[in-house]
This record gives structure tokens, C-alpha cells and sequence, in this order.
């Protein structure tokens, strides 16, 4: 097994968080794996993007050609990489900002409104963990809770009720995608 | 009968290979004078430039390090920040330090590195053959000045004490010259003073050598003399440029690297 | 076991700490910045720990020799350009024989490039890359795990034979983060006689570079080119992956030698017997360990994110003994595995099994 996944949004919207989250994440559930972020003069433009590899197996290049998974939390982003998806891979939407609709119709297309969700949950911020809920819930890349203490983990010494309310959004996100693969 | 005068104890039984009337041998004495009585020689590392007293190490019994050109305070720092309790000096020219290593004197002064430069300045490159310094005087004749040196070619003559006093890091600037009995003593209470500053932990000093180079000059030790009193120093005044006072306040480790 | 996971250049930062270093000078270049970063974080918190953000990458590396001649374990990082300033300073370190550790986070082109991965400056490196015909001793990692091994190994080697080492890996192993095992590190050996402290009430040391006595000279260089090697000799390390069978062997290093295995685990799907073999010190470059391969396959193929530089020593250690083949591709752009299959089902499989000889 070697699944690919690219996340890519705003700066500021924690992709980079989630994505080293996810990393963790699939390191403890005993995988091996690789994290890339977007770096240098590429992310001063506001945007940011990782690149999680997650194998049974040594991975070759943490850089992916033909992600399986993309999830994007902003327009230019489903723009920028929407094409770049294996066929027959998945495509998970923050709906609440991504008002345009996906090309790939040989995909499967997943629309979160995680903003909304997030303004419900009484945090905004934490739209980032709602699309994880999601993502997980489809992909059962790592088991829930297994990335929630992993989520812990990369928060670090955050207030626990930050931690509190980024594991309702988790579960809020893991409730709303009635299907998994 | 009572010794009135011998070498320091500081110094190796060598002959120097200075020219005749150079101002480096004076010096080289001078600061051995004050390790020996400030009893330091145990305790220092000296950094060495490119120039003529690149084998100062054959004159000094003390341990040496010889850095590129220019890079002394860097490499000073270095030693320095790995071991705060010794004492660490660094000997350059005005080549070295104006000119090449500019950047890294100007930053271990502006940083308030707690070593100590002794700077020799004498208007010229010597080892290299007497080409241009940055601290070459307007309108004097090096071989790669052969018309005298222009502003408008060449800029100005750097005055380094009067630049390196403005910054916060600097706590003892001085300028003086070796070319007379008085002169001497004077430069050598000031290397002290520098000396002693590092000891008191008081951040960068800098004592800065007017210094005649008669071979370069083509001219006489005691023209070159003269020439100091008459040209350079009117360009580069003599005195204390800058002495603040030792910090007291307790716990201060502005220095301690 | 205690497994992490980290960001390739806070590994370098940690495994060096942990390796004994207590001094780090550095100055800002992507994309390598965060062992600065790290090290301005970390080493405060050590006893004797020194971090200067220098006031440039020259500054650096003569700070790490005033800090390494006072007999502290010291390091100093950069990318490509940076370590281009360095080069005096390395040059300096190889002359006064004093151990470092120098980390290049690869990046693209010559002049300032780009800060994409790339292997353009293997020649730098294991040329000596600054004046006077010296060496230093080259790791190139290809996993973040190797990075924290190597990294520990660097302080070493250069204790050991007192020279500078160089870790050369590029932008992308910098990025990425993997899960770690630190190793316990060995206890440091390196003589206090060689530690310039003040000579106290001995005899004094001089540290210098400058021999001016021509047959001084002559003797000094001889006596780095025995150290050179004895380095030659007995430090090579290689990795060698699926070469059992191999009709064919690729060579590759650091991020081009995991694109490698990927492209491998393809072709051995549809039916072709490859290998790899993986230097791992790049100098020493593993010639006899090399050539020793040429007695099971005759076909190899360089691989490289470079218009060929590790391919001269491919070239020295097996011209007249196999055929050699090239693919590389300048920095700026990784290579994936899908394209380097490619390129060996066409220079190799097509060719009735014998690779197309590189000119």
C-alpha cells in the first residue's frame, strides 16, 4: 500500500498542522511515512501545501506526481492542484470556501462546509481538523484516534481547550461524511 | 647591578625580520610588556593576521592562531565565545581590518565581542609591496597610487577609531603612534588599558597604531617619524576616542558570551 | 525505542547537539534556515552551548575555527551559494588540520539559482571546493533517518583524521520530515594537547596555514595527502539494494538514490532485474566496492539531479570494466521515480538489454 495525499489552503488555516498531524498520525499507527512541505519564496505568496506519503513500504520520493488524495481548503488551491489527482483518486472541499465546482469527474468529490461547521462548533479555526474528520472518516488512512492523540501531540503545549474543541470539530467532521470507502 | 632592561618573558629569543624603522617590533614588545605584567600569558590566544605580522608567532611565546585575511575577529569570536575566561587579542593591519575584513571587525565591535584589537595602521599594504590602504593618506603615492591617492578614485582615508566608537558594542578606543620615547609609553598604557578592559569582561577595545612603514614610504625611520606628527595624524588625531564605564551592574552578562 | 518525527534540518540540528556540538555559527539561506533556527533554540539550553547568527557565511566558518582550534565541537550550515563563501574558511580548516562540521543544503544552479533540491555541487565538495588541493570528507544522506546517523558519524571522522566533514544532502531532505531513532552517541575522543587554551605554564602553539619554507610546504601537503589516504582506504560506505540478480545496476546518492529504489520497484514489476548501488561517502567515493559489482552486471546507469558530475567517479572506478549509462537532470526539478523507468526502459530494455553507453 502507498497512499498519497496532498492538503493545500491559505497560510494561516493550519494545513501545515493537519498535514504534520496526519504524519504523526500514520508514524504511530506504524507506517512508514514522509511529510514535504511547500517552503521558501513559494509560500510567501499566502498559500501552503504538504505532501503526506504513507507506505507499508521505504518511500522513494516524498513528492507527489499523482497524489490520491487532495484536500483543498481554498479556491486557488483546488485550481492549482485538482489535476495533478490519480484517477479514480478523492477530492475533499472545504465547501463553505470553495464555491466552484471540481472538473474531475472520474473522482470522487467530498464537500465539507467546515467553515460553517467550525462558526457552529464556536471556533473558526478549526475548519483545518473538521476536513480531517472527514478525510479520515472516507480514507481510514489512520484510525481516529490514533491521529487525535498525534493531533495532540504536534499541538504541544496549547491549551487544553483548544485541544477540547479541535477534538469535537474532529468528531464533527468524522460525523457529517455518512460514507467511507 | 640592577637589570634595567630585558626581554619579556613573553617574547621568543628570536631576531625580528622587521625592517629597519618599522613600528611593528615596538608594538609586538609593547604588548608582550603588558602580558607580562598583567600575567597572562597562560591564559591567551592571540589571532594573527595576513600582512607582515603574519610570523608574529616566531616573536610572541604565547599560543597563536593565524587567521585569512581579514577574518581575525571573526575567528577571535569564535575562541572567545568557546572559552570566555580566557583573553583573546587580535592583531591586524589596516589592510585586514579596514579593508578585506571590515565586516567581521565592524560586527565582533558591534556584537561587543570581549576581545581586544590592537590595530596597526600605516597607510599602506607592507607585505604586499606598498599598494594602496584604505587608510592611505589623499594624495599619497603607492604603487597601485602611482599619482597619489584621488577621493574621487579611491574615497577617503578611513578614519576606523571615529567609525567604531559610534557603535553601542565598543567600550575602549584609542588612537596613538610609536614614534617617539613618549609616544611609546603612552600606546603602552593604552594596550594595558585594552587588556585590562577584556579582563574587566567590559566588551570590544581597540587600540589603534599609527605606525611607520619607512620601506613602503620611501622615506628615513626618522622622516617616517615625522611624517606621522606632520601628515598622517592630522587625518588620524591622537588621543582616547572612547572609554565607558565599567558596567556594575550585577549579573550583567552582556559580555559573557 | 524512542522514534520522532522531525524535519530533516532540526534533525542535523538535535543529532549534532547530541553528538557533543556546542557551538554553532551560521548565517540565513532557504532553504536551511531552520538549523539556524533550531540551533538558536537549542544550544542556549546546554551547557557551554554557543549559537551566533553571524554577519555572513564567511564570518561563520571563521568562527567555527576559532571555536574548533579552542577544542569545542563545532558546525556551520548553509545552501549551495553559502557554502560557496565558505570555501576559504574550509580551505583554512584542511590546512590547520582542525576538525568541522559543514552542512550544504543543496539547492539549484550556479550564481544565486533557485532554492529547489539539486546535486549540483558534488563536484564542490568532493574536490575540496576551495584552494590548495585538499579533501574533506563528504556523507550524503538519503533519508532523515541517515541524516541523524551521519550527522553524529561527521563529528567523528573529523575528530579522527581533523578535517573538516561535509554533510551533502539538498533542499528536499532538508524539508521533509520522517520518523528518527536517535543513536547514543559515541564519547568524544580528541587529544587536549591539540586544544589551543592558553599554554598556562607550558610551552606555546601556533595554529597556522602558512608554511612559507618550500620544502615545509612540500611536507605538510604530503602529509595531508597520507591522511587523504588513509581516508581513501578505510572510510568508504556504500549501501547496495536488490543487486543480487541485477542485470543492471543504477547509481545514485541522497534524494536521487530513493527516487532510484522507487523507479526499481517498478521495473522489477514489469520484469526487469535492476539494482542500486548508493554511495554513501561520496569522498571517499567507494571505487573498489564499485568496481567489485562490475564482476556481476555490465550494465550500469548514473542517475543523478545533475548534468553528470558523480558519473567522473562512476567513470574512474569502472571505464573498461562495464558500460555506463547517464540520466540526470539539473536542480530546480525532482525527478520521479515514474520518469527514471522510463528512462531505463528505453536506454536499457529496448536496447536488447545493454544500456546505451553515456559519451
Amino acid at each position: 500500500m502507498m497512499v498519497k495525499t496532498l492538503l493545500s489552503g491559505f497560510g494561516g488555516q493550519g494545513v501545515l498542522m493537519m498535514g504534520h498531524a496526519l504524519a504523526h498520525g500514520a508514524m504511530s499507527a506504524g507506517y512508514h511515512v514522509t511529510y514535504l512541505p511547500s517552503y521558501g519564496a513559494e509560500v510567501r505568496g499566502g498559500t501552503a501545501n504538504c505532501t503526506i506519503a504513507v507506505s507499508n513500504d521505504e518511500i522513494a520520493s516524498p513528492i507527489a506526481s499523482e497524489p490520491d488524495h487532495l484536500v483543498v481548503l481554498n479556491t486557488p488551491s483546488l485550481y492549482t492542484f485538482q489535476n495533478r489527482v490519480a484517477r479514480g483518486g478523492s477530492l475533499f472541499l472545504n465547501s463553505s470556501i470553495v464555491s466552484v465546482e471540481s472538473s474531475r469527474h472520474d473522482c470522487r468529490i467530498y464537500k465539507i462546509p467546515a467553515s460553517e461547521i467550525a462558526e457552529k462548533i464556536g471556533n473558526p479555526r478549526t475548519a483545518n481538523t473538521i476536513m480531517m474528520g472527514a478525510f479520515l472518516k472516507v480514507t481510514g488512512l489512520v484510525p481516529s484516534d490514533i491521529y487525535l492523540h498525534s493531533m495532540e501531540e504536534v499541538m504541544g503545549s496549547k491549551k487544553k481547550t483548544i485541544v477540547e474543541i479541535n477534538r469535537r470539530a474532529f468528531a464533527a467532521g468524522y460525523d457529517y461524511l455518512k460514507e467511507s470507502l | 647591578m640592577k637589570k634595567v632592561f630585558e626581554r619579556p618573558k613573553s617574547m621568543k629569543k628570536n631576531i625580528f625580520h622587521y625592517c629597519a624603522g618599522c613600528g611593528h617590533s615596538i608594538a609586538h614588545r609593547l604588548i608582550a610588556e603588558v602580558i607580562d605584567e598583567l600575567g597572562i600569558r597562560g591564559v591567551l590566544i592571540g589571532v594573527l593576521p595576513a600582512g607582515c605580522a603574519v610570523l608574529a608567532y616566531n616573536y610572541f611565546d604565547v599560543d597563536m592562531i593565524e587567521a585569512q585575511h581579514g577574518r581575525g575577529p571573526a575567528t577571535a569570536t569564535g575562541i572567545k565565545r568557546a572559552l570566555p575566561d580566557r583573553v583573546v587579542f587580535c592583531y591586524q593591519g589596516d589592510g585586514d581590518l579596514a579593508a578585506i575584513g571590515i565586516a567581521e571587525s565592524f560586527h565582533a565591535a558591534n556584537r561587543g565581542e570581549n576581545i581586544t584589537v590592537v590595530f596597526i595602521n600605516n597607510a599602506v599594504y607592507g607585505m604586499t609591496g606598498g599598494q594602496m590602504a584604505p587608510t592611505s593618506m589623499l594624495g599619497q603615492r603607492t604603487t597601485t597610487s602611482p599619482g597619489g591617492r584621488k577621493s574621487l578614485l579611491d574615497g577617503y582615508p578611513i578614519q576606523v577609531s571615529e567609525v567604531f566608537s559610534l557603535l553601542p558594542g565598543t567600550s575602549y578606543i584609542e588612537r596613538c603612534t610609536v614614534n617617539s620615547p613618549a609616544s611609546i609609553l603612552k600606546a603602552k598604557k593604552a594596550i594595558r588599558k585594552a587588556f585590562q578592559c577584556q579582563i574587566d569582561g567590559r566588551g570590544f577595545s581597540l587600540v589603534e597604531i599609527l605606525s611607520p612603514c619607512p620601506t613602503n614610504w620611501k622615506m628615513t625611520p626618522i622622516e617616517s617619524c615625522r611624517w606621522i606628527d606632520e601628515v598622517m595624524s592630522k587625518t588620524f588625531p591622537l588621543g582616547v576616542i572612547k572609554d565607558l564605564p565599567e558596567i556594575k551592574k550585577k549579573g550583567d552578562k552582556r559580555h559573557d558570551g | 525505542m524512542n522514534k520522532v518525527l522531525m524535519q530533516g534540518n532540526r534533525i542535523i540540528g538535535e543529532a549534532a547537539i547530541r553528538a557533543g556540538c556546542r557551538f554553532y555559527a551560521g548565517y540565513p539561506i532557504t532553504p536551511q534556515n531552520e538549523i539556524p533556527e533550531y540551533m538558536a533554540e537549542r544550544l542556549p539550553e546546554v551547557e557551554g552551548g554557543v549559537f551566533i547568527q553571524s554577519e555572513s557565511e564567511i564570518a561563520a566558518i571563521h568562527m567555527v575555527i576559532g571555536a574548533s582550534a579552542a577544542g569545542v565541537r563545532a558546525m556551520t550550515s548553509s545552501s549551495s551559494p553559502g557554502i560557496s563563501l565558505k570555501q576559504e574558511g574550509i580551505s583554512s580548516l584542511a590546512a590547520c588540520e582542525l576538525p568541522a562540521v559543514i552542512i550544504n543544503m543543496m539547492r539549484g544552479g550556479p550564481g544565486l539559482g533557485n532554492i529547489s533540491p539539486s546535486q549540483g555541487d558534488y563536484f564542490q565538495a568532493t574536490r575540496g571546493g576551495g584552494h590548495g588541493g585538499y579533501r574533506t570528507i563528504v556523507l550524503g544522506p538519503a533519508t532523515v533517518q541517515e541524516m541523524a546517523d551521519l550527522t553524529m558519524d561527521a563529528f567523528d571522522l573529523a575528530d579522527q583524521y581533523r578535517i573538516p566533514a561535509m554533510i551533502l544532502a539538498d533542499g528536499m531532505m532538508g524539508q521533509m520530515m520522517e520518523p528518527v531513532v536517535f543513536k547514543e552517541p559515541k564519547p568524544r575522543v580528541y587529544p587536549e594537547s591539540l586544544m589551543m587554551r592558553g599554554a598556562g605554564e607550558g610551552k606555546s602553539k601556533i595554529i597556522r596555514g602558512l608554511i612559507l619554507d618550500p620544502l615545509e610546504m612540500e611536507e605538510h601537503n604530503w602529509t595531508l595527502d597520507r591522511k587523504y589516504r588513509v581516508i581513501a582506504q578505510s572510510e568508504t560506505r556504500h549501501e547496495h539494494y536488490k543487486t543480487e540478480d541485477a542485470e543492471l545496476i543504477l547509481v545514485a546518492y541522497g534524494t536521487a538514490a530513493r527516487i532510484a529504489k522507487g523507479a526499481i520497484k517498478r521495473l522489477r514489476e514489469a520484469g526487469l532485474r535492476v539494482g542500486l548501488f548508493r554511495p554513501i561517502t561520496l569522498w571517499p567515493f567507494p571505487t573498489n566496492e564499485l568496481r567489485e559489482f562490475a564482476k556481476k552486471s555490465e550494465n550500469f546507469l548514473v542517475f543523478e539531479m545533475s548534468t553528470g558530475q558523480m558519473l567522473e567517479d562512476v567513470r574512474l572506478a569502472l571505464q573498461g570494466y562495464a558500460r555506463i549509462g547517464f540520466h540526470g537532470r539539473p536542480g530546480g526539478v525532482v525527478p520521479t521515480p515514474i520518469e527514471l523507468t522510463n528512462v531505463v526502459m528505453h536506454q536499457y530494455d529496448r536496447k536488447g538489454g545493454v544500456i546505451e553507453q553515456y559519451q
